[in-house]
């Protein structure tokens, strides 16, 4: 049964990096869509809608660095895999849940609010800095998902 | 940390100094022009007309997109050299004379302009035709072997028929489907989907055969004309052709290189020329004499009419704005929070009667940042890179490039202080060096944290973050109660910010000595009764306060006591406000983490000898670019966050109009006196 929490444990550090990171994939491609369409009338713009463009690449980010520390708590990145109980396997992925399924969540609706900034800052490009903060808006949600996650993975690590 | 006073101005000048007038202050840009949305409509006056400039604009604004059309067409034949330098460094200064100079040659650069245009129309004509002489020949490839002309029809015997049949069809069978033996087919080639063929018979069999063809599905050929191979000749003659034409022409644009200043110049010549002819067409002005009105900071007054006075018979007056006058806003901080103006003008320019908020924010700005990036190396690489670029782009950087950077290099120096706090420099690579090349026993605790590392202690650093969560919004409150006293509301500043500081500090109390919150941190203050009595007083105060007095506006106390009540409910706004700044954690932990990930990745390939450190050092280069790169951004956008909206939002609106001089809104040159 040890091998069973192992088990658990890695496919939350999996799924965290899995699920969070489709939703940028997602999320950056639909940006990069709106912005390649700006681009092809105002080259200028790249610089601007090229930042647009990544702010949903973050949750991808959050979910390796969860992914990460899960890993490194349990031993599998140093090559020396611990054995862990079921329960507190089945903890680490409660743990690692939130920035899968929040990252998903928050990268695809971060992307619409960037693909409509990006068509703000076509039109305004002197809006730049607000154009910014829509989508950041929503990042706020994966950025608390992470910190969840990652005071949960320390706390089931003390366990 | 202020708002520029404004003061009202007012030109009287001599109709023979207009045009010398208005570029003296298009280059000095310190005067704010009233545009009238009247202008050019001529409103008749007894004394004063306008006159009608909207024609000789849209010519300025013709040859202005003309110019810039031609750059571009330049720019594609003849690809600038310093392309790259051009993010940083700005306008090119050109001198009074030089431009007056230039400007004389404007009807000959405008010439070159015509000149690449028409050449560009050609190329882009010539564009067309290519693919359409290509299609041509290619249509042409299975004819190649016709002898005769496509248009061949016989001799005076016999009978010619030019034609393809679908598909793959051989000679026998088409032989099959004739019934005169007179008859020889030729097959010029064949494909999987077509058959072309020239079928000649005697010219009595003419009617039978081809009536026999056609029901095989013979077509005509879609080409016609002479012989497929001396037609092949003539369009890869005309093709060639049309390449060396286009090539040439190409070349031409290109030799228009060394006049780029030239035309550079006249499209800033003409979006000059532009502006002041449309504060010319809103002008008031009489046979002799013109009227100009606008704004024009305090502080620049007394230059504004030495200047003008001192060169022309003119009559300069100012005034102070009326007390319902929208006046623009021009902001004015010390070098510590001038970087930040840009910050908040993004947001909004203060409205009339608010206080600017800029030194404000830029208290916290370069703290925040740091906190969030929080890595010393990073931080020196923004502060060296940046005095670097100011410094070699010192003489023709623009101000508002220069201030976001100088913002970054501020930053940066936030992000040095929590680096060195945290002891994150490039995250853990110090330990990781030490650890891979010379000495594996490194203890796991190695630390060069001056304060805690957040990945091992996130709890302190989580509580930590809260309080400079509280601390902000406390002065965010603070600064709606200063600009309430200002406006001489003290009772609102008591009511609004006052019981709020009463409830807050009471709950925290309260929320501190439980188990739940209290002991989250680690803190288990079991104050005595009396501490926690003040507390609950102070809350308690609060509360009635703000249910008495949070719907004041409303006279029926019964409505009054239920938007107080629903104020009360706002306790929940402050809440999340203060949350929120777990940002600051959360982001410091994600540069953090996000950098050793690639320090362990680096680790993990350094092991053979030579080429291992060679690839520790590419991984690690790499790495934190890409991890500097994104997690400044993200520090950039969440510090401007909490400003906007958890900072902001407690005492700052905006609303005002920023101040647009008339000055040089030009792309390449600035002219200087």
């Amino acid at each position: 049964m040890g091998d069973l929490g192992l088990f658990f444990a890695i496919l939350g550090a999996a799924l965290a990096a899995l699920v969070a990171g489709a939703g940028s994939a997602k999320g950056v491609g639909m940006a990069g869509q709106a912005a390649a369409g700006v681009v092809t009338d105002q080259p200028d713009m790249f610089g601007r809608v090229l930042i647009l463009q990544l702010l949903p690449g973050t949750q991808g980010i959050y979910g390796l660095l969860i992914a990460f520390v899960a890993m490194n708590n349990l031993g599998i990145i140093g090559g020396a895999p611990q054995q862990i109980t079921l329960l507190k396997g089945l903890a680490y992925l409660g743990a690692c849940l939130p920035m899968a399924i929040v990252g998903y969540i928050s990268a695809i609706n971060q992307a619409k609010a960037a693909v409509a900034s990006i068509a703000l800052v076509s039109k305004r490009p002197d809006q730049f800095g607000k154009s910014m903060l829509f989508p950041a808006m929503v990042e706020t949600y994966a950025i608390f998902a992470l910190l969840i996650s990652i005071l949960a993975i320390n706390g089931v690590g003390a366990i | 940390m202020a708002v520029l006073s404004m003061k009202r101005v007012l030109v009287i000048g001599l109709r023979k100094d207009r045009k010398k007038i208005l570029e003296l202050l298009q280059r000095k840009g310190v005067m704010q022009i009233d545009i009238s949305g009247s202008e050019g409509e001529n409103e008749a006056d007894d004394v004063f007309q306008k006159t009608d400039t909207a024609g000789i604009r849209a010519t300025f604004e013709k040859n202005i997109s003309l110019a810039d059309h031609a750059l571009g067409v330049l720019d594609a034949a003849a690809p600038p050299e310093n392309a790259g330098g051009g993010l940083f460094s700005g306008r090119e200064k050109m001198s009074l004379t030089d431009y007056e100079t230039n400007s004389k040659k404007r009807d000959k650069i405008m010439d070159m302009v015509y000149n690449i245009q028409k050449m560009d129309k050609r190329r882009s004509e010539i564009a067309g035709e290519i693919p359409k002489v290509e299609t041509q020949l290619e249509s042409l490839v299975p004819w190649l072997d016709l002898p005769y002309p496509m248009d061949y029809e016989g001799s005076k015997f016999t009978r010619t028929f030019i034609g393809t049949l679908a598909n793959e069809v051989p000679e026998e069978d088409i032989l099959k489907n004739i019934t005169t033996d007179a008859v020889a087919v030729d097959i010029i080639s064949t494909s999987p989907e077509q058959t072309c063929v020239a079928v000649t018979c005697l010219r009595e069999d003419q009617a039978a055969t081809e009536e026999e063809l056609r029901h095989m599905g013979f077509a005509r050929p879609a080409v016609s004309g002479d012989t497929p191979d001396r037609q092949k000749e003539e369009l890869s003659i005309k093709l060639e052709m049309l390449q060396s034409e286009d090539e040439s022409l190409r070349e031409k644009i290109a030799s228009y290189a060394p006049h780029r200043d030239e035309l550079r110049f006249v499209a800033d010549h003409f979006r000059m020329r532009s502006d002041k002819y449309r504060v010319i067409g809103s002008l008031e002005q009489t046979d002799r004499v013109f009227i100009l009105h606008g704004y024009v900071a305090e502080r620049d007054s007394k230059k504004l009419e030495e200047l003008l006075s001192s060169r022309y018979d003119c009559v300069v007056e100012f005034s102070d704005p009326a007390e319902d006058e929208e006046v623009p806003v021009l902001l004015k901080n010390n070098a510590y929070a001038a970087p930040v103006e840009g910050v908040v003008a993004s947001y909004a320019m203060p409205a009339k009667g608010e206080i600017d908020p800029t030194f404000l924010a830029a208290i916290f700005y370069y703290f925040l940042f740091g906190m969030m990036l929080s890595d010393a190396a990073y931080g020196l690489i923004m502060v060296v890179g940046v005095a670097v670029v100011l410094k070699k782009y010192r003489d023709s950087m623009e101000a508002g490039m220069k201030k976001t950077l100088t913002m970054f290099q501020y930053a940066g120096v936030g992000t040095i202080f929590w680096g060195v706090m945290f002891g994150s420099y490039f995250g853990d690579l110090p330990a990781v060096i030490i650890r891979t090349f010379f000495n594996p026993s490194l203890p796991a605790d190695f630390s060069l944290a001056v304060w805690c590392e957040p990945a091992i202690e996130p709890m302190t650093v989580l509580g930590f973050a809260f309080i400079i969560g509280i601390v902000h919004v406390f002065f965010g409150m603070g600064a709606l109660a200063y600009t309430d006293i200002k406006q001489g509301k003290v009772l609102d500043a008591i009511y609004d910010v006052g019981f709020w500081y009463l409830l807050l500090i009471g709950a925290i109390g309260i929320l501190l000595n439980t188990d739940m919150v209290g002991g989250m941190f680690g803190l288990h203050l079991n104050l005595p009764g009396s501490v926690m009595l003040v507390f609950e007083v102070l809350a308690l105060i609060g509360a009635v306060g703000i249910v008495l007095f949070g719907g004041r506006e409303s006279s029926n106390w019964g409505l009054r006591i239920g938007k107080g009540l629903y104020a009360l409910y706002g306790i929940s706004s402050y809440l999340s406000d203060i949350l929120s700044y777990s940002r600051l954690l959360a982001l410091g932990l994600a540069t953090g983490v996000i950098s050793s990930v690639f320090n362990s990745m680096a680790a993990m390939v350094a092991k053979p000898p030579v080429i291992g450190p060679i690839l520790f050092a590419l991984i690690v280069v790499i790495g934190h670019t890409l991890n500097l790169a994104i997690n400044a951004l993200g520090a950039y956008v969440h510090t401007n966050r909490l400003e906007y909206v958890e900072f902001f939002g407690k005492f700052y609106n905006g609303g005002g109009k920023p101040f647009e001089p008339f000055t040089e809104n030009t792309k390449h040159y600035r002219v200087t006196e």
